[in-house]
């Protein structure tokens, strides 16, 4: 019996019992499109983070504090440790090859206009932060050197903030407050566009400024570092080591800190929005596998149902691969064409949820085409004890069943 | 030589501790063109004989020569390629396919041989059957007579040299099985081998030759003038 011949068979089975069949694929239709969906918005989050960071540029080097694994994910097995105002002057004093040096602390603010209020995130930081950050002025400017030294109440807001402050106008040289102090805002910064860690949420003020109203005498969060080049990034990081070591008073093993260029950057974000993406991917997959437990069940009904079809057809000259074959396809067309449906089930439920969340989504086509042949692999494979089960049927015994 | 030659035949089922001798040393020889009844009360095994004459069944012991190849010890699927090469069979209980078309029922065996012009070999076994008109009725749509035809036809497709019927005329009335009968002694005028099981005198009349089983054994082998009017066994 040749393949069409079978297909053909089996499609016309499968029609008799339309509804039946249906109920049995939709095992395998829900586990490949909750495979899609998760891997879409893995991969879709991954895309955001890895655009994110490279729009910050090659040369960016990121001091934080914490030492710990000089490759992939941070651990919890980090030392404590701080990055200070000292750490940055002497950092300036040793450094060379550098473009920007700036550090930067952080804080969740209230900012408010007029009876407007938003919640946004403060960054302090120097007048070189644009330069490190690869971030441009759309409107006004930014601080300089000499209002950070001088504690200028100066700000400048990204389009989030606009948006929600001002509806949407660029108002250069109003007055906003934040955390009820009264801030200028002297420049817009460009919009980047939204996503993950949202970089137009925020507001950046002078370091010093921030320290008087609003952090104190906290730590950096962190001191950006931007080469000249990308050729010097790897003297700059070892000139940075040198300079800490020294600061810190540690060594290798002891290491308070940590030092990441944005390629390193890359392949952490790579790694861990992979491995998540994996293990989400993983959970959904183990549906498929009760999809495939239901396709079993079924195929062993219909088996014991067509017992007289299964003796006629071998009392006419079927061999026993035959009525394994003949089984066989119809449990793979069954498992195969619930993974169609479920792709494309999956390809509408990522769009949707994108939409809806505001995520972007990527459904890369190894996804579809490992769902794909794994749900027909699934029909193989519970197909295969029902199939064999009426190929060994005795002819005599089928054509007496009733 | 015979077309089909048995010694010796035995077959034993085990049915849990029990053992039924269905068969006990059935010995005969059939020649090509012959036309044959097997008569013998239920429990005779008159159905395992024809079990193992259709290659359905394989025996416990002795040797089935058919067309001169021993084929009493051939595996399943080397059966299941005699079967489809050189017999046909017809069952009291038709056994059509019921959600396919006669035309299809009939194509079923070419299926299993992957012969080409499919199509057409089975719609002109259909025509033979006089069934041309009814190539695209279901079993259902048709009635027993129509229906046995059909399994006529599904029979000959492959151009068998032997066919097989299981009491043929047993779902049928005697007006209509009387014309299936007819069939039957046309395709033996054509040189078809015909092997039937029945346990009706009238029917095992159209046969040249009737065999008597009992008891697993032959206890009688004539020539169709001798048996009529034997009675009823």
């Amino acid at each position: 019996m040749n393949l069409i011949e079978a297909m053909r068979t089996a499609y016309m089975s499968l029609l008799a019992n339309k509804s039946r069949s249906v109920l049995t694929m939709l095992g395998v239709i829900i586990g490949v499109s909750a495979v899609l969906v998760v891997v879409a918005i893995g991969q879709g989050l991954k895309a955001d983070v890895l655009d994110r960071i490279r729009s910050m540029g090659t040369n960016l080097v990121t001091i934080s504090p914490g030492g710990g694994r000089r490759h992939g994910p941070p651990t919890g097995q980090t030392q404590p440790g701080k990055l200070t105002e000292e750490d940055l002057e002497a950092l300036q004093q040793d450094l060379t090859n550098i473009a920007a040096l700036a550090p930067t602390v952080q804080r969740g603010v209230t900012a408010k206009y007029r009876n407007l209020t938003h919640t946004t995130q403060a960054v302090g930081t120097n007048s070189q932060w644009p330069l490190a950050m690869a971030f441009e002025i759309a409107k006004g400017r930014f601080f300089s050197a000499s209002e950070q030294r001088a504690r200028a109440r100066v700000a400048v807001i990204g389009q989030d903030v606009v948006d929600e402050l001002f509806y949407g106008r660029p108002l250069v040289g109003e007055y906003i407050r934040i955390n009820n102090t009264p801030f200028e805002v002297i420049g817009i910064l460009e919009e980047k566009g939204g996503g993950w860690g949202n970089p137009d949420n925020q507001i950046v003020i002078p370091l010093s400024t921030a320290r008087q109203r609003l952090v104190g005498d906290a730590d950096l969060n962190a001191i950006l570092v931007s080469a000249e080049g990308e050729d010097v990034v790897p003297i700059v990081k070892e000139n940075i080591e040198r300079t800490l070591f020294r600061t810190h008073r540690v060594a290798e093993a002891t290491r308070d800190f940590d030092i990441r260029d944005q390629t390193e950057m890359l392949s952490m974000v790579s790694e861990t929005t992979g491995q998540m993406t994996l293990f989400l991917g993983g959970i959904a997959a183990v549906s498929l596998l009760v999809g495939g437990v239901g396709i079993m069940n079924i195929m062993l009904v219909s088996v014991t149902e067509r017992t007289r079809e299964i003796g006629i057809r071998k009392a006419v000259g079927a061999r026993r691969r035959d009525i394994m074959a003949q089984f066989l396809i119809e449990s793979v067309m069954l498992s195969a064409l619930g993974g169609i449906i479920g792709i494309a089930f999956g390809f509408a439920g990522s769009q949707a949820l994108g939409q809806s969340l505001g995520w972007q989504t990527v459904v890369p086509l190894w996804a579809v085409v490992l769902s794909f042949f794994f749900s027909a692999a699934v029909g193989v494979f519970f197909g295969w004890y029902p199939a064999r089960k009426a190929a060994l049927l005795d002819p005599i015994q089928c054509l007496r069943y009733e | 030589m015979a077309l089909i030659e048995t010694t010796n035949l035995h077959k034993i089922y085990r049915m849990g501790d029990v053992e039924v001798r269905a068969l006990r040393g059935v010995s005969i020889a059939i020649e090509a063109g012959d036309y044959l009844a097997i008569m013998g009360p239920s429990g005779s095994g008159k159905s395992t004989l024809m079990n193992l004459l259709g290659c359905l069944d394989t025996p416990t012991s002795g040797t089935y020569r058919l067309g001169g190849e021993d084929v009493s010890s051939l595996g399943a699927d080397r059966l299941a390629a005699v079967r489809s090469q050189q017999i046909g069979f017809v069952f009291q209980q038709f056994n059509l396919l019921p959600r396919a078309t006669a035309l299809q029922n009939v194509e079923l065996p070419l299926v299993y041989t992957g012969a080409k012009n499919r199509h057409e070999l089975a719609l002109r076994s259909l025509e033979r059957a006089g069934l041309g008109d009814r190539a695209h009725h279901r079993p259902t749509e048709l009635s027993g007579g129509e229906q046995q035809r059909v399994a006529m036809a599904r029979a000959l497709v492959n151009n068998p040299s032997i066919v097989l019927a299981d009491e043929p005329t047993g779902n049928l009335d005697s007006h209509t099985g009387e014309e299936i009968l007819n069939v039957f002694d046309e395709l033996n005028a054509e040189g078809i081998t015909m092997i039937m099981v029945t346990h009706d005198l009238q029917v095992a009349d159209h046969c040249k030759r009737t065999i008597q089983l009992v008891d697993g054994e032959i206890i009688s082998d004539k020539q169709n003038h001798e048996v009529r009017g034997t009675g009823e066994i």
